[in-house]
């Protein structure tokens, strides 16, 4: 009964007039930026960062998570009716959603999006609440060295997980981490790659790297082909899908949102691996896979159901461990950071009303991107016209303001725009820019955590071999690199990603 | 008929050059003892590996099929990295209005399809937006005027 009393703590948290509103403004917002293709979840999180300072802890992570899941919704929207998915976790969703509105079916097709988005939610959240506290209480005992051996193999999954040449993702890793170290050594005080600027003595600023590289590089990427959107569907009618859609979607909902659960855990998952791994399962499951691509309606629900339970349950590690599954959770962290919270598995002793009750709020969340997206649907539609020309500049002002806020110091712009150069040049050459970042993010703490180790263990390098659990998951994450490099899996991950290009 | 994959090559490239960069600033830091970790021993393993990765990669675009790299949007390009540049020089003299009209006027201009008549109505229009929501409605305190203007 442990288990209700905390959820009741969260709902007392979670439904405070003004965590209601901020997380309505965030699932409002992330609708929006899930519409509007060009700007994603990571971008706008990172340039409202800063004016969460404002907020208690609790409502700035309840806006931030409903910005993230709130993105998954608005995603699927523009993907069902103009075959252009505003995120690219719902890039799987338009293959089917699309056929299925051409077919005059756009509104059966959004239904069932927001409904197996609405269930794999609930779901989640549910999981969420069950496995959070044991991993938790699981993660207090662990040391220096279990910390170091866990993040690795967090690095090593995001590596696994992402899609692409294994050598590119490595790179990119290990630049991040690079990254990450510059500025003043924590142990000596010494000056690390600060090039005498005064500025860089802190560190490069986490919110411009993040704003350079994921908000300026993806100007820069729209920039390259300008074209109109064309709405092909005015007019959405007859949104009840029927009970043959329902019976054939409810099935494709269970595995898409079980599929999503567990992949939004590892790292480097979250929500669009999740989205094209469960539309790869529906197609090999399915008696009739020559439907999909034609307006199957399973082709809409299991991804639709995956990407919501990755995007939620990827704050299992961040919420336990303090360790980011994607860049989003890395934003998270540096959001807890700001707010004087340091993120691991104290937080869910420490402050467990902020726990809990950013997990409820998912539910409350969820609720009301229901409410919200299928009455308002026209209005999503109406969003769409919104030529891209309006829309960058005003990103670009968001950027610059937020950023500024945070220290009220110009170099962090020229940050943003060194970022933002090498980000576009990197992924133009066939990178990319999630494992930098979460490199950025973990760079300082493997760092720490390495260094502790070796002062304890006495300058024993065997020390994260000795320790079993430690070696347990460094065996872990030899055995993933070792499956990752195998030729069979090397030609499946090219697989799974195929449906993308 | 060997291919070389030019894209890949230039990535390796980059990625040897910031290793290489790296490995040279790590110099002047002290590397340390096992037990006693210096700030340098990190950074120099770190910088080792992103180094021949890249020279991996590099070598890798041997024996890869070219890839086309597409088009560069050189105009966005320049005129995009400078609007936040000019924000953040100007943000101190001119205030907040000043220098965020300066940016996103400067932005407008990336796209080819923005004219002069549209550039500066979403100027006004963007910025006056922006004071309203986050100095009026977010209470950020950021000085609206700088020393700059005079009057």
């Amino acid at each position: 009964m442990e288990l209700l009393g905390n959820l009741a703590l969260g709902f007392s948290t979670a439904l405070l007039p003004v965590n209601l509103f901020y997380c309505f403004v965030g699932v409002l917002l992330g609708t929006l930026i899930g519409v509007l293709p060009g700007i994603g979840p990571t971008a706008t999180i990172a340039m409202l960062l800063p004016i969460t300072f404002a907020f208690s802890p609790a409502t700035a992570l309840i806006m931030l998570a409903g910005i993230y899941y709130g993105a998954q919704y608005g995603g699927s929207t523009t993907a069902i009716l103009i075959n252009l998915p505003g995120e690219s976790s719902s890039a799987v969703t338009a293959i089917d959603g699309y056929q299925m509105a051409r077919q005059g079916r756009a509104g059966p097709a959004l239904a069932t999006a927001a409904i197996a988005s609405f269930f794999a939610g609930t779901v989640s959240t549910v999981i969420l609440a069950l496995f959070a506290p044991p991993l938790s209480r699981m993660a207090l005992k662990f040391g220096a060295a279990e910390y170091f051996s866990l993040m690795v193999l967090g690095l090593v999954c995001s590596v696994a997980l992402a899609h692409g040449s294994i050598l590119k993702a490595l790179a990119m890793i290990v630049l991040g981490l690079l990254l990450g170290l510059v500025g003043t050594d924590i142990y000596t005080g010494t000056p690390r790659f600060t090039m005498d600027l005064p500025e860089l003595a802190d560190g490069l600023s986490f919110v411009a790297v993040a704003v350079g590289v994921f908000g300026l590089a993806e100007i820069l990427r729209n920039l390259e082909n300008e074209r109109d959107r064309a709405v092909a569907v005015k007019r959405v009618t007859g949104l009840m899908p029927t009970m043959a859609d329902l019976r054939a979607a409810a099935a494709p909902i269970l595995r898409g949102t079980m599929v999503g659960a567990i992949l939004g855990i590892l790292p480097g998952g979250g929500a669009i691996l999740a989205s094209f791994a469960s539309y790869t399962v529906e197609k090999r499951l399915s008696r009739t896979p020559e439907r999909f691509g034609k307006g199957a309606i399973e082709g809409v629900a299991a991804p639709e159901a995956a990407n919501n339970a990755g995007a939620q349950t990827s704050f299992i590690p961040m919420l336990t461990l303090g360790i980011p599954a994607n860049p989003v959770m890395a934003l998270m962290i540096g959001a807890l950071i700001i707010q004087g919270i340091t993120p691991g598995p104290k937080v869910a002793i420490d402050q467990p009303a902020l726990f809990w009750g950013v997990i409820t709020s998912m539910w409350v969340g969820n609720l009301m991107l229901v409410l919200l997206n299928l009455p308002l649907v026209g209005i999503w539609v109406w969003m769409l016209s919104i030529p891209y020309y309006v829309l960058f500049p005003a990103i670009i002002a968001f950027s610059a303001i937020g950023v500024y806020s945070v220290n009220s110091n110009s170099f962090d712009l020229y940050t943003v725009a060194g970022f933002g150069f090498l980000g576009y040049v990197l992924v133009k050459l066939g990178s990319e820019p999630a494992p930098l970042l979460l490199g950025f993010v973990l760079g300082p703490l493997l760092e720490e955590h390495l260094r502790r180790a070796m002062i304890i263990s006495h300058g024993n390098w065997l020390v994260f071999v000795q320790r079993p659990l430690s070696a347990a998951l460094l065996f872990i994450a030899v055995l993933v690199l070792a499956v990752t490099l195998l030729p069979a899996v090397s030609r499946k991950r090219e697989q799974v990603f195929v449906e993308e290009d | 008929m060997k291919q070389i994959n030019h894209r890949d090559l230039l990535l390796g490239a980059i990625f040897a050059l910031i290793g290489a960069g790296f490995v040279i600033a790590s110099r002047g830091l002290d590397l340390g003892t096992a037990q006693r970790m210096g700030p340098g021993l990190f950074p120099l393993l770190l910088a080792s590996v992103l180094m021949l990765l890249g020279i991996a990669i590099a070598a890798q675009s041997f024996f890869t099929v070219e890839q086309p790299v597409g088009q560069v949007p050189w105009r966005g390009l320049v005129l995009i990295l400078a609007a936040p540049v000019l924000f953040g020089i100007t943000v101190r003299g001119l205030g907040l209005v000043g220098a965020l009209a300066l940016a996103v006027a400067t932005s407008t201009f990336a796209s080819r399809r923005a004219g002069l008549m549209l550039g500066g109505l979403l100027t006004v229009g963007l910025t006056i937006f922006c004071v309203l929501v986050f100095s009026y409605g977010l209470g950020l305190p950021i000085p609206l005027r700088g020393p700059w203007l005079w009057f």
